[in-house]
């Protein structure tokens, strides 16, 4: 911290010949660049890297850069006298050419006498009740920085964010949000929307997660916002539909109408399903009215012409699970591929117990493998021993060993370390 | 006063073995690993926030009628050390990998914790043989010799018998053997490599191939057959194309259905941890567990970095002696 004027000036006289022969050429410069940033940034004679060095002192406060002219000992590393004599007959900054810099930076010039003059005050003196109001202390703030840590205990904006549960540590990684957070106001920005987001029915306790994944909501102008919820509610999604809708896709307000609409008459022209199981379906998976329709698109194929699903299946299918229509295709085809060709299960035992596309490959692999190697092994539906996908699949691990496979749980894992 | 969390922490230092399943890569085996170790050491209550001194604009003290305001210092909580401004108490956790598998292969993966990284190195060093089951079948020859690679040739098998299968073995075994003697740079005319050799004891010094210490027939069914495999310096595609030599040399075509890793150095297959115990309650015992094995193999790298020291120096003093 900065006691008084004074000793910044005799601590500054005193560094930065120790600076210029440490850092050669540059040490040259750098205290020029500190002298001559006085007053007006005219600095068009500067080269381009010393500005940035300046801008950064300047938050020192420039009465300290007076003070330090005017402080100046007599060293015989010091610059040449021409810029001294200039600083001293005028205040302004006339434009240094670079030549003369550079012949700054190779002469050694012996410092003019006048200097020695003037004394240096001792830092332990005691200085008048106005000289110590006018010393500016600079703010704690730091102008540039990578982390909102710095600004978190200052803004009011952020405080109440962190207390909302907005992870900024996240946000604060993703390009210009942290910029944007800052920036924001809480009263004008942050709260409307606020108040916006719990009439339309999402709880206090989701709004934390819901900003931490979309930070843009609290830039979209609430116009729109509304618009886009009465759009929704136009096309009879119901007051709790569109709030789940928006917790579970928190992007979701951020598009524009026509995208949605371009969306939502797709599936169901694509689907053949009816208006209410669409609505049913994108409640489930809001993240398809955000998402691009190509991979849809292609998944839909998939399954009709790769694996022969018939359409009403299909339908079936994706009523009961619409994640499929978002699947890794790979995935997806890696899967059926086993439980249709390996395990022996048709098409219409697949369609009825669609969550089997969703499960792990690995899962389905050892499960149906240890049933093999047990003689358990039957899946239709006739056989007296009938093993159901659904109860192959969801059940956790040591219920499946005990109630389908009927065996203790470490005979399983010494089987699956036999794979 | 260390947080629980810290604790834990310091728990997760050590050797332990990993059972990596069959189609996984052994890097996602690997971050797995740390991201389930992260979560339980992340999972504790974070502490109280720290007060800092700040500087507010208050009225000023006594009298309640002055409407002075001064600048005072008070000790407030911060929020800079929020787990939700700071980050997590722990971003990552060294998790380091032993002698790798490939995808195709499944098996006993060594990893190292913490400090136990450097028993990793110590591991490389030694020289441990690695244990592997290899799964063949006859009729067939693809690119990459495994039973999904595009077939490139087809061929009959019925004339293979197990005698025949022996005999192969025993001529590859043979081969081996010469290779190992040659690489563990020992003159077998001497009673000392006579005895290391009877004991099993040799072992290839510095970079070798690949050499199998111990090969033998475990169950032969046309065209199904099964192999354990003993050896150093190998790599998995190396065992598959062995599979590929066997069948060649029985005037058939054979490819490889698995590759398993039963036992790593002192690490065997009873103890590694299946996939669903890939988190820090069954992790920690196994390192506690291996800890007397991961001491072991740190005592024996020092004592072959001695032997290795006193050999260059002996070698040096024979260099001085000789010219002078």
């Amino acid at each position: 911290m900065y006691l008084c004027r004074r000793c910044v000036g005799f601590l500054h006289a005193r560094l930065m010949p120790v600076k210029a022969q440490n850092w050669g050429n540059l040490g040259y410069v750098l205290p020029l660049a500190k002298l001559c940033y006085l007053k007006q940034p005219t600095l068009r004679g500067f080269p381009q890297g010393y500005q940035n060095l300046s801008q950064r002192k300047k938050e020192m406060g420039q009465s300290c850069g007076i003070r330090c002219l005017a402080d100046q000992q007599a060293t015989p590393h010091r610059q040449t006298s021409d810029i001294f004599e200039q600083k001293k007959d005028s205040n302004d900054i006339t434009t240094f050419k670079n030549s003369n810099l550079h012949h700054i930076a190779s002469t050694q010039v012996s410092f003019p006498a006048y200097l020695d003059a003037v004394p240096c005050p001792s830092p332990f003196e005691e200085i008048s009740e106005q000289d110590a109001i006018q010393i500016t202390v600079p703010p704690g703030l730091p102008p540039v920085t990578f982390t909102l840590r710095d600004y978190v205990d200052k803004s009011e904006t952020l405080q109440k964010l962190v207390q909302l549960g907005v992870n900024l540590f996240k946000l604060e990684q993703r390009r210009n949000v942290g910029s944007m957070l800052v920036r924001l106001d809480f009263q004008g920005d942050v709260s409307p929307r606020l108040f916006f987001l719990k009439d339309l029915g999402v709880e206090d306790t989701q709004l934390g997660p819901l900003l931490s994944k979309n930070p843009f909501i609290l830039t979209e102008s609430l116009e729109n916002l509304q618009g886009r919820v009465s759009y929704l509610k136009s096309k009879k999604f119901s007051s709790e539909a569109v709030a789940a809708m928006v917790s579970k896709a928190p992007y979701l307000l951020n598009f524009s109408v026509e995208r949605m609409d371009n969306r939502l008459g797709f599936f169901q022209q694509q689907l053949g399903l009816s208006a209410q199981k669409t609505r049913d379906v994108v409640t489930r998976l809001p993240r398809l009215l955000c998402g691009s329709i190509e991979p849809v698109k292609e998944n839909l194929k998939v399954c009709e012409l790769q694996f022969g699903f018939r359409k009403n299946e299909i339908q079936h299918i994706v009523s009961k699970v619409p994640k499929v229509l978002t699947a890794n295709k790979r995935k997806l085809t890696q899967v059926f591929d086993f439980v249709h060709n390996t395990m022996g299960v048709p098409h219409s035992l697949i369609a009825k117990f669609p969550q089997v596309l969703n499960a792990k490959f690995i899962r389905i692999k050892e499960r149906h493998l240890f049933l093999d190697y047990l003689g358990r092994a039957h899946y239709e539906p006739a056989h007296p021993n009938y093993i159901s996908l659904q109860r192959l699949v969801s059940l956790p691990d040591d219920v499946f060993c005990t109630e389908v496979a009927l065996v203790s749980l470490k005979d399983f894992e010494r089987f699956q370390k036999t794979l | 006063m260390a947080t629980q969390a810290v604790r834990l922490f310091r728990k997760l230092d050590g050797l332990f073995a990993v059972y990596k399943p069959q189609g996984v890569h052994w890097k996602l085996v690997r971050d797995t690993v740390e991201t389930n170790l992260l979560k339980a050491v992340n999972s504790f209550s974070p502490p109280a926030p720290q007060c800092m001194v700040q500087f507010q604009v208050l009225p000023s003290g006594e009298t309640s009628n002055s409407t002075n305001l001064t600048v005072t210092a008070s000790k407030l909580p911060t929020l800079s050390d929020h787990h939700l401004v700071a980050g997590p108490q722990f971003n990552n956790i060294c998790v380091g990998v032993g002698h790798r598998l490939d995808a195709f292969s499944s098996g006993v993966l060594v990893l190292g914790l913490g400090n136990g990284n450097t028993a990793l190195d110590s591991l490389y060093r030694s020289h441990v043989s690695r244990d592997y089951i290899l799964e063949g079948e006859f009729g067939m020859a693809t690119n990459d010799f495994t039973h999904t690679g595009r077939i490139i040739e087809r061929s009959t098998y019925e004339h293979i018998t197990q005698d025949k299968l022996e005999h192969v073995l025993a001529m590859i075994q043979g081969a081996n053997q010469k290779a190992l003697i040659m690489y563990s740079q020992v003159d077998l005319h001497t009673q000392e490599a006579y005895e290391l050799a009877v004991k099993g004891m040799l072992h290839p010094q510095y970079k070798s191939p690949p050499i199998l210490t111990g090969l033998r027939c475990l169950h032969f069914q046309l065209p199904h057959f099964t192999l354990e495999v003993q050896c150093v310096n190998e790599t998995q595609k190396y065992l598959r194309k062995l599979l590929h030599e066997v069948g060649l040399e029985l005037r058939s075509t054979a490819v490889c259905n698995k590759v398993r890793r039963t036992r790593d150095g002192p690490f065997k297959i009873e103890d590694a941890l299946t996939h669903r115990n890939w988190t820090a309650d069954a992790i920690i015992p196994s390192v506690t567990y291996f800890h007397r094995t991961t001491q072991k193999i740190r005592k024996n790298d020092r004592k072959a970095v001695n032997h290795l020291w006193i050999s260059v120096s002996a070698k040096c003093i024979k260099c001085i002696v000789y010219n002078s």
